[in-house]
């Protein structure tokens, strides 16, 4: 593949075009980068509302004793951090803005297959989202993320709204996933073999199938709570025969597949940052690929791994304690395989390449004490525990938050036109990844000490750990505020700082960056003749297995 | 793509025949599953049900949603779904043949 | 774009998704499979309450009609089989044959539904409805059965309910010229749904009429 941008014909980008950016129009529109941008508002600002709650959480947690929250605001707290940061920020947040903005491009498509129902996935989000808020005014809910019954089925707090909440949510998810895969099936540039296709469409790829098929179950199950909430009949209530472990199980085979959900999307932006930022050939471009789909098949087979102490059969926990290992073994070949990318290439340290750093070490810590809680002897021990939650920040915000900053550096001049400033980011990055490591390794020795999760107080032997991680939240908040100032300030509107951004400001070899900056509405007017692999930057159109593969058998 | 689906693209027609053919044999496994039912074999009668059920639903998909003449991706794509399905059902019961 | 469509002005507009019926066919089956999962998920709760309470769920079947649920079972048969003719004679370019057996489909679901109402209404006599001081009287296992019994053909119901309304649409968009023999997909794919409504119930039958 090669580097060269294609023609400029001086056609207006797509956030002129049409009304202009500020314009009504955006709320019809069909663009799959507008729908992007879209998203990205949202879902930033959701973020940021959310990361209010943490800090709220972690500021009551400072000391010992009840400071401004009590125990009933705290959980209400709790549960909103977790619903908002799950539903409506992880897990649309890379597939709906990146997959949305740049999958099409990747594939030299001009949309996704179904622009309306695209647009209607950002409504269905937009519904979530407002009765997730309606659910605050009602006086919020106190369940935890998890919905677990009985409780939620016995609780006087209004858990209607946000379970309607996630269910609209959910549906968004599933029908961007089936864009998604339809786009990559029939939209994909005809001359694309699958072998050509960049990871991050392989990784979306595999995200929107696990998006297709394990979200309705979970859709149904709060349905079915509601049933038993209404109409009084029995499913899980347990006066009536029924299981509330059935809930769970039910719960968790979405739920579980979807922490893949969330962090597939980051490792296939690693696999897209790490060979550009190297200048290198990825290494073992098949091996990414299929560890995704194999990511996607081995994590719904894990799931009551998050059940292992609440009553299941000893039989079934051991079966799942070992299945459970065997999931970090495509997630290592991946590690395994961008390390072995960068191998004397020649690195560039720009702001993208750091966060894909970042990722690699924090999600390989959150990845390791993974591995020890699928050990069911020790889980026992830590299960609900501080151990716990330090463990899937480190996956879910050390993995998949950090990769969303590191993908809104790496497309955010294609998306906007405009560089930003990187003295100011560096500021920004070392504040966050400091923060970060303070904010929540402390959590893992509290933990293993005893502190429980979900506790807005503790005993006094905790304050030392509880008061560092107070200070990392406060560390890490003012890093990601000076990110999100730098993204805003370098825009065509402010101008504070920042240049204009070039086609290729990276010399990235996928189609993404042979298109302007921003991308004019249409931005395909021939077909893109794909003739290599797609990162093909050290072997002058040698070429090998990879990179020479007829198109593809499967293609449909 | 263009040449690996242009047999997708043009219906294929099923005669009118086929289908009628095959509802009757969906009425017939439908009585013969109901007749089933009266004898008694213990717990075989629901494996025995769901057999019958599971061929009913290969006669529907295969020739009634036309999958027999679909092109090869959603041949795997049902296959994915299938698979992921009876996963779910077999580890769920990892747990509860176990209680 | 490989569709003819596409290819008349394929320099014009590349890569623009218009009328692909492969495409529109495989979303179609993606969204069935969501449709199969969210079924699947409720059988999976019906199996692990059926091993739990296989007694029970013996005695609840036992107050079923079985003629009642084989009946049922035949009109959703004859809808499959009306719709799937009703596509085979649009592929034919007969059109007015083609919206005489969507009517007819459509009758089919509502007698299905009209029956529905019935065994629901004679259990709701019988003091069996969700809540009923009866059925809470009744042995765990009993109310298990009766609980997922109203929902699982509510549900059912629902979606055949939402496939009648959908047939009706795409008979006044055949009617209109908008689905034709050119652009049949449309047709095509609420037929698939409509399989899907007939496919849920050959499972759901057996395993609720016939545990006996």
């Amino acid at each position: 593949m090669t580097t060269q941008a294609l023609p400029d014909l001086g056609e207006v980008d797509y956030i002129r075009a049409g009304g202009g950016p500020w314009s009504w129009e955006w709320l019809k529109t069909t663009d799959h980068k507008r729908i992007a941008i879209m998203y990205l508002l949202m879902i930033v600002a959701f973020f940021f509302v959310a990361m209010t709650l943490g800090l709220l959480m972690r500021a009551e947690l400072l000391k010992p004793g009840t400071q401004f929250l009590d125990g009933a605001a705290y959980n209400r707290v709790l549960t909103l951090h977790g619903v908002i940061m799950i539903c409506l920020f992880i897990i649309p947040s890379i597939p709906a803005i990146f997959g949305n903005f740049a999958l099409p491009i990747m594939v030299g498509a001009n949309d996704v297959s179904f622009p309306r129902l695209n647009l209607a996935s950002w409504y269905f989000y937009v519904a979530g989202a407002v009765l997730a808020l309606w659910s605050v005014g009602a006086g919020g809910v106190d369940t935890g993320w998890t919905f677990y019954v009985p409780y939620s089925g016995n609780t006087d707090a209004n858990v209607v709204l946000p379970m309607l909440a996630a269910f609209l949510l959910g549906w968004s998810s599933i029908l961007t996933g089936l864009n998604m895969i339809t786009t990559v099936h029939r939209l994909r540039a005809p001359t694309m073999g699958w072998r050509q296709m960049p990871l991050f469409v392989w990784g979306i790829y595999a995200t929107s199938w696990i998006a297709v098929l394990a979200t309705p179950v979970v859709g149904i199950t709060l349905v079915l709570v509601l049933f038993e909430k209404f109409f009084g009949v029995g499913i899980f209530n347990a006066s009536m025969g029924g299981d509330p472990i059935l809930f769970q199980h039910m719960f968790w085979i979405y739920s579980h597949p979807a922490v893949y959900i969330m962090v597939l999307p980051a490792m296939a932006v690693v696999s897209e940052i790490v060979p550009v930022f190297s200048q290198k050939r990825i290494f073992g471009y098949r091996f990414i690929a299929v560890s995704s789909i194999a990511i996607a098949a081995i994590g719904s087979l894990v799931w009551a791994h998050h059940m292992f102490t609440s009553g299941m059969a000893d039989e079934g926990r051991i079966i799942f304690s070992f299945l459970t290992f065997f999931v970090s073994v495509p997630s290592a070949v991946k590690i395994f395989n961008w390390l072995a990318t960068m191998y004397k290439g020649s690195i560039r340290i720009e702001l993208p390449m750091l966060f894909a750093f970042a990722f690699m070490f924090l999600f390989s810590i959150g990845g390791f004490t993974g591995l020890q809680q699928a050990a069911l002897s020790v889980d026992i021990h830590i299960h609900d525990t501080s151990f716990i939650v330090a463990h899937f920040h480190y996956t879910m915000f050390g993995g998949t938050g950090t990769m969303f900053f590191g993908a809104l550096y790496y497309w955010w001049p294609k998306m906007f036109g405009r560089m930003y400033n990187k003295t100011l980011g560096m500021i920004g990055f070392v504040l966050f990844f400091v923060g970060f490591n303070t904010l929540y390794f402390p959590l893992f020795i509290a933990g293993l000490k005893g502190m429980p999760r979900r506790y807005q107080d503790y005993l006094a032997e905790y304050q030392g750990y509880h008061e560092l991680s107070t200070y990392g939240s406060w560390i890490i908040a003012t890093g990601l505020i000076l990110l999100v100032l730098n993204l805003i300030g370098c825009m065509r509107w402010a101008k504070w700082w920042g240049s204009d951004a070039e086609t290729n400001p990276w010399n990235a070899a996928s189609l993404d960056w042979r298109v302007p900056s921003p991308p004019p509405v249409h931005q395909f007017h021939e077909e893109p003749i794909i003739t290599d692999g797609p990162y093909d930057y050290d072997i002058p159109h040698l070429g090998d297995d990879d990179s020479k593969a007829a198109p593809a058998e499967v293609q449909a | 793509m263009s040449h690996t689906q242009d047999h997708a693209d043009e219906p294929h027609l099923i005669p009118y025949g086929t289908y009628i053919g095959i509802w009757l044999a969906l009425c017939m496994l439908t009585l013969v599953t109901v007749g089933v039912s009266y004898a008694d074999m213990r717990h075989m009668t629901i494996i025995v049900a769901l057999l019958i059920a599971c061929a009913k639903s290969t006669l529907v998909v295969l020739w009634f949603m036309h999958v027999k003449f679909e092109n090869r991706a959603i041949w795997w794509f049902l296959i994915a779904t299938i698979l992921t399905y009876v996963t779910f059902v077999i580890l769920t019961f990892a747990d509860y043949s176990f209680r | 774009m490989s569709n003819a469509a596409a290819h008349d002005d394929h320099h014009a507009h590349y890569g623009v998704p218009g009328y692909d019926p492969v495409a529109w066919k495989m979303g179609m089956w993606l969204f069935l499979f969501t449709e199969l999962l969210l079924f699947g998920a409720v059988f999976i709760a019906y199996a692990v309450y059926l091993e739990t309470y296989t007694w029970h769920f013996t005695v609840g079947s036992a107050q079923l009609s079985i003629p009642i649920g084989t009946f049922n079972t035949l009109v959703l048969l004859t809808s499959s089989l009306t719709m799937a003719l009703s596509i085979a004679a649009l592929q034919r370019g007969k059109k007015e044959l083609s919206i005489k057996l969507l009517d007819m489909t459509v009758a089919c679901a509502g007698l299905f539904c009209v029956v529905k109402a019935f065994e629901w209404g004679a259990k709701f006599e019988h003091g069996i409805y969700p809540g009923s001081e009866h059925l809470l009287a009744m042995a765990r296992g009993e109310q298990m059965f009766f609980g997922l019994y109203f929902t699982m053909t509510g549900i059912h119901a629902l979606h055949v309910i939402i496939g009648a309304a959908l047939i009706l649409w795409v008979r006044a968009r055949i009617k209109s010229g908008a689905v034709s023999t050119e652009r049949i997909t449309f047709l095509d794919n609420i037929g698939l749904y409509w399989h899907l409504v007939d496919l849920i119930w050959i499972f759901l039958f057996p395993l609720i009429y016939l545990v006996a």
